[in-house]
């Protein structure tokens, strides 16, 4: 009897992945289900293509998300479940990625990027408003007035 | 037979494409007529040949021609007619000629509706699109013939991966690539332009539609797979800041600051050298995308560097044509003398600002998908790059862009006055602000995501209303609702695709900061209580599909005790290609999706279900479909129209030196 629940147990699992977070992983606590929730969704699945282990259905992810809620119950705080996590799987496992070392340049390149932007934007609108108006050129009367054809409203 | 004619077909194709690389070209630079109007029949004669080859790979899939290796691959006989024919394009080597069957036909159309454009120019254009196509067609043939032949064909096909077999992701990537590919327009409009050494208003008219037409389909396409990726992936996400998201969004906001930078060259004649470059990095975008999909290189550096043959090809292309077109534009750019003059408060320096924008978003978003290889390479560092820090690093970007839409799109051109334009705005980003607050105030939690999306959206699609408003001059209202319904289409595109950026923000907000879950294990027969509604769950049966086996589970949903509707969720199992999937059953609704899944039978008899309401769910497709629908109004203006009519008038056409 024992043998064939647990046949039928695996062949469920084989037949259909698990979902996501299941009903008996759920902590009673909805403070402490939270937490996890929270920390889950920033932590990637590593057999997954791109899934946080809060979406994944792979047995792994039930696994690291049941591993979240352990460590919540034994008191530990988001911050050291990460650390926790992170030393086991590596660094892979951060969805958002870190700020030390070579992680700077990806942090900062969004506002960097945006003010050299914005600074050379603001240059060439300075030098455009005082520059003179020019002359018509470049085009032969047959070509303006064929542009003005075109250009009719 | 029919198979390796179309493999024929194709050959010759690229023959034809060769031809057209090089011969308009060399007319253009030595002014031969007869050398540059070649490519005009060529162009059609290239399309026609893809076309063929297409019908014949179609033809394939639809008798299932079992010893055809693709149709083997990614086809079986008892899979619906439908899937049959977006199988053609659900796999590597497929989409691949679907892909130059569409550059094929966007060089075609410039062959046909181009009659207007100087003959040297147009020569130009269907060159540079040829050597794409060219480019793409050697892809295809040296790398991925999709055309293949078995020697022992078998019984029946491994069928499609079933997440494919779905309606929303059938044509999801058709509209992908012909935005994708429209950019390629755009490219060869610039690199034209940039050979003539010439960029006039009456460039950046011819270019503006190719533009508008591809960011239109670009944003259906990204549209639909979003759609698709929240009722079919199980949890009712809609966007994941995958690699391949990126690569569709990179393009399309490139596509989006292209398209407002050309109306300021068409207006006004300047910022030429800025939008030719848009044009270059947004096909270079669309490029990059393409690269990143089909190399593998971001799913695992590893199986990159077993298989580089395709990566590296399309690297290839990519380094041939952005280094080529680059240089032609470090060369060219200073020749492109800006004519119209501005001051530092004016549209035009608005649209500076959306260009910035635009452009400084979209290479975030590229350095945030390329850093993980970045930092293995380089650095040693396996790490990843995921939605917290997109939403971080993107976010920000859309709400300065929102604040700043609603006075940017009233500004006059040349000249503005901040005080004047703003006159009548005030009281609407009071009123927005007002709104946000209120939201705020009243809504359970106090997450300020949905405030500040309320507020931004709102301002939008009011500062876009009384934009429209303003177009129709003073006087009495009477007179003023005429002068509305005559406003040209390009007005109403404008008003149409901002209101639907301001209601895609809200949705974005709403669904993201309100939505509420519920897990729990329902018995056969039990009710449950989820926002508002009793849901009982009244059985779960075997249902058999055409190609699959379908655990369907029947949820009664009431509210006040009367029933609303009937939510059927399933799991599928696809036993040929061994894959299950989940079909959520949606109960679509103006202000709340319902949205189960049946998860697993439990050890006690019952079922896992999941129920989540989705608070405005339908407004971010519906804001999508604003946007498109925008860019389609302004597509069909009178202006595009007379341009395209404007050749009848003069048989004669001399050719431009």
């Amino acid at each position: 009897m024992r043998f064939r629940l647990l046949l039928a147990t695996v062949l469920i699992a084989l037949a259909s992945p698990t979902w996501a977070v299941q009903p008996d992983e759920i902590l009673d606590d909805p403070v402490l289900e939270s937490r996890a929730r929270d920390i889950s969704a920033g932590l990637r699945c590593l057999v997954c293509r791109n899934e946080s282990i809060d979406e994944s259905n792979a047995d792994l992810a039930r696994d690291m998300r049941l591993l979240v809620r352990e460590r919540l119950v034994e008191g530990d705080s988001d911050t050291e479940v990460m650390s926790f996590i992170v030393e086991r799987y590596g660094e892979y496992v951060l969805l958002r990625p870190t700020t030390d070392g070579v992680n700077i340049i990806l942090w900062v390149a969004a506002p960097v990027l945006f003010l050299i932007a914005m600074l050379s934007a603001g240059l060439y609108l300075r030098q455009r408003g005082s520059a003179p108006e020019p002359t018509k050129g470049g085009l032969s009367a047959e070509e303006e007035k064929r542009l003005k054809e075109l250009l009719k409203d | 037979m029919i198979i390796e004619l179309g493999h024929f077909a194709l050959i010759l194709a690229f023959a034809v494409a060769l031809a057209q690389t090089v011969i308009p070209l060399v007319g253009a630079h030595k002014g031969w007529r007869d050398w540059m109007v070649v490519a005009n029949p060529m162009a059609t004669v290239q399309f026609l040949l893809v076309a063929f080859s297409y019908a014949a790979l179609t033809y394939a899939f639809l008798v299932s021609d079992f010893s055809v290796k693709l149709v083997v691959d990614n086809s079986h006989t008892l899979k619906p007619l439908i899937y049959k024919i977006s199988g053609v394009w659900g796999n590597h080597e497929g989409s691949l000629l679907l892909w130059v069957l569409i550059l094929a036909l966007f060089g075609a159309s410039a062959a046909w509706f181009g009659g207007n454009l100087p003959a040297s120019l147009q020569a130009r254009v269907l060159a540079v699109q040829s050597g794409i196509t060219a480019a793409f067609m050697a892809f295809t043939i040296f790398t991925s013939n999709p055309f293949t032949r078995l020697e022992f064909p078998p019984f029946d096909g491994t069928d499609l991966n079933p997440l494919l077999q779905d309606p929303g992701l059938a044509f999801h990537p058709p509209f992908l690539y012909l935005g994708y590919v429209g950019l390629s327009m755009a490219f060869s409009f610039a690199v034209a332009a940039l050979i003539e050494g010439r960029v006039d208003a009456a460039w950046g008219r011819w270019v503006r539609p190719w533009t508008l037409a591809a960011w239109v389909f670009l944003t259906i396409g990204i549209a639909t797979g979003s759609w698709w990726a929240y009722y079919e992936l199980g949890w009712g996400g809609f966007w994941f800041w995958d690699p391949v998201e990126n690569a569709s969004l990179m393009p399309w906001l490139f596509a989006a600051a292209l398209l407002h930078s050309a109306i300021v060259v068409e207006k006004r004649e300047t910022l030429k050298s800025w939008t030719i470059l848009l044009a270059i990095l947004g096909f270079g975008f669309s490029l990059m995308g393409t690269f990143i999909v089909r190399s593998g290189l971001l799913t695992s550096v590893h199986a990159f560097a077993m298989d580089p043959e395709r990566g590296v090809f399309i690297l290839m292309i990519l380094a041939a044509f952005m280094g080529g077109a680059l240089t032609l534009f470090a060369l060219r750019a200073p020749v492109l003398e800006a004519k119209g003059v501005f001051a530092t408060v004016s549209r035009e320096s608005a649209l500076v600002i959306n260009n910035v924008l635009l452009a400084v978003s979209s290479f975030v978003i590229f350095i945030g998908t390329m850093w993980p290889l970045v930092a293995e390479m380089l650095f040693d560092r396996v790490l990843s790059v995921g939605p917290p820090f997109f939403n971080m690093a993107f976010t920000p970007f859309m709400v300065a862009l929102a604040m700043v839409l609603p006075i940017g799109a009233m500004l006059p051109w040349k000249r503005g006055n901040l005080t004047r334009t703003m006159r009548p705005l005030w009281g609407l980003a009071a009123f927005s602000v007002a709104m946000g607050a209120l939201t705020w105030a009243l809504q359970t939690g106090n997450s300020p995501l949905v405030p500040i999306g309320l507020a931004l959206g709102l301002w939008v699609v009011l500062g876009s209303l009384a934009d429209i408003w303003s177009r129709t001059g003073r006087g009495a209202i009477g007179n003023r609702m005429k002068r509305l319904s005559r406003l040209p289409r390009a007005d109403w595109g404008k008003f149409t695709a901002h209101s639907g950026l301001g209601i895609s923000i809200f949705a974005v907000a709403a669904l993201v900061g309100w939505e509420t879950e519920d897990i729990r294990v329902v018995q056969i027969g039990e009710s449950f209580d989820k926002g508002g509604y009793t849901l009982t769950l009244t059985s779960v049966d075997r249902v058999q599909g055409p190609n699959y086996v379908s655990t369907m589970g029947t949820l009664e949903a009431y509210r006040d005790g009367r029933l609303i509707t009937t939510l059927q969720p399933e799991k599928r199992f696809y036993p040929i290609a061994g894959m299950p999937t989940t079909e959520a059953a949606i109960d679509y609704k103006i202000h709340r999706d319902l949205y189960i899944t049946l998860g697993d039978p439990q050890d006690n008899g019952g079922w896992a279900v999941r129920t989540y309401i989705k608070p405005f769910a339908n407004w971010l497709w519906f804001g999508c479909f604003l946007m498109a629908l925008g860019g389609i109004f302004s597509l069909s203006d009178r202006r595009y129209r007379i341009a395209a009519g404007a050749e009848r008038t003069r048989p004669n056409a001399v050719p431009a030196e």
